[in-house]
């Protein structure tokens, strides 16, 4: 109970300071910031139901005003923003990937880079699109392209966390609450 | 850690936040409702007119909490002029930035704690899907607390990995950041535990 409660809040957090922290360049130059890597490790990490209640807790104190999303911002007026797709996204995101890492049967690595992938980046992206296309009155493929250009980072975001999963499975077996 | 909440006090400031909430779910369903570019636009100076009541930083902070959807107005502008429809384009602009600074009005306007407090209490029917109100609020102080905690942990790794290498730290010091939360989280259970646990 008391775990759970202090995983959540923690990984919650941590959302936060990988949003906080300056971007991180990757070796080809692309510079991206962690946060949406924070969002896949809550759901391979802490689990499908874990991981979700640690972005909800996560969404809930940036909308009461805490600027944590990345660039400083928070707020109401993120709900009525284009990216509101995003939001509402980054939840399921995270119950996903940590649903596949959790039941595929793959060794932790593989399956956690996948449920990120699928998670992180397939679906999130798909909210992301239909959020802009509605919030910006465009077709879901002209709203596609606006997304286009952060897949790559995406791409690269779901192999670390991949890998983090990994390190962490090696590290603290115990402490992988969603491979338990 | 600093919230948006505005320094500069204004009127606004003494409303209860639910009134403001109410407030401003109707103001936000009334733009969405709005189609004419015009309408849209007396919305949009509405709203600027009332954070102008705020005073001059008051209203130039307001201003750069607009910055982040300035890509977005800029590519949607665009999009109009080469697709010759500028009114629907002015219409999908104006209603985004009244929205976005209306709903700006309100976080800068509201105290965080007030904020918090209001929409727990709004949140406290789901106590029956199994939200315990006192685990969500223990959950929030750990959350808040431990952000610091960790940017100053993060800085901490990046100095330790400058010390050691020429080049600059990479995606590499996220390893020991999670693993640094996951213990984190395991330490701070067991002295929860120690002080009689959540229940």
């Amino acid at each position: 109970m008391e775990k759970n409660l202090t995983h959540i809040a923690l990984f919650a957090a941590l959302i936060a300071v990988l949003g906080l922290v300056p971007k991180i360049d990757l070796a080809s130059g692309v510079p991206i910031t962690a946060q949406s890597l924070g969002i896949m490790l809550c759901g391979t990490v802490l689990g499908a139901r874990n991981g979700a209640a640690a972005v909800l807790l996560f969404l809930f104190l940036t909308l009461c005003g805490l600027p944590l999303l990345a660039g400083g911002r928070g707020g109401f007026g993120l709900l009525a923003s284009p990216t509101i797709g995003y939001l509402i996204g980054f939840p399921v995101a995270a119950f996903v990937a940590g649903a596949i890492t959790t039941h595929l049967r793959a060794n932790i690595g593989l399956a956690s880079t996948i449920g990120a992938f699928l998670g992180g980046l397939v679906l999130l992206n798909g909210f992301g699109v239909v959020g802009m296309s509605v919030m910006l009155d465009k077709t879901l493929p002209e709203a596609a392209l606006l997304a286009a250009p952060y897949m790559i980072g995406d791409t690269i975001k779901a192999v670390l966390a991949g890998l983090i999963t990994q390190t962490i499975a090696a590290a603290r077996p115990a402490a992988l609450l969603s491979r338990r | 850690m600093l919230t948006l909440t505005s320094p500069v006090e204004t009127w606004a400031h003494r409303l209860p936040a639910g009134a403001k909430l109410g407030a401003l779910t109707a103001t936000t369903v009334l733009l969405f409702a709005l189609k004419s570019p015009l309408a849209l636009a007396a919305a949009a100076t509405l709203v600027a007119a009332i954070i102008a009541t705020g005073g001059h930083s008051f209203a130039r902070a307001s201003l750069a909490m607009l910055r982040p959807l300035l890509p977005f107005i800029v590519i949607v502008a665009l999009w109009h002029l080469i697709t010759r429809a500028p009114g629907e384009g002015a219409a999908i602009v104006l209603r985004m930035l009244a929205a976005v600074a209306a709903a700006n009005f309100v976080t800068m306007t509201t105290r965080l704690a007030d904020m918090i407090a209001t929409l727990q209490r709004a949140a406290r029917p789901l106590a029956r899907l199994g939200l315990n109100p006192r685990t969500f609020a223990l959950a929030i102080a750990l959350t808040i607390r431990f952000i610091p905690v960790m940017l100053k942990r993060m800085t901490t790794l990046r100095h330790a990995w400058r010390a050691r290498s020429p080049r600059r730290p990479g995606w590499r010091i996220l390893m020991p950041a999670t693993l640094a939360a996951l213990d984190d989280a395991e330490n701070t259970a067991e002295a929860l535990r120690a002080r009689g646990g959540t229940g």
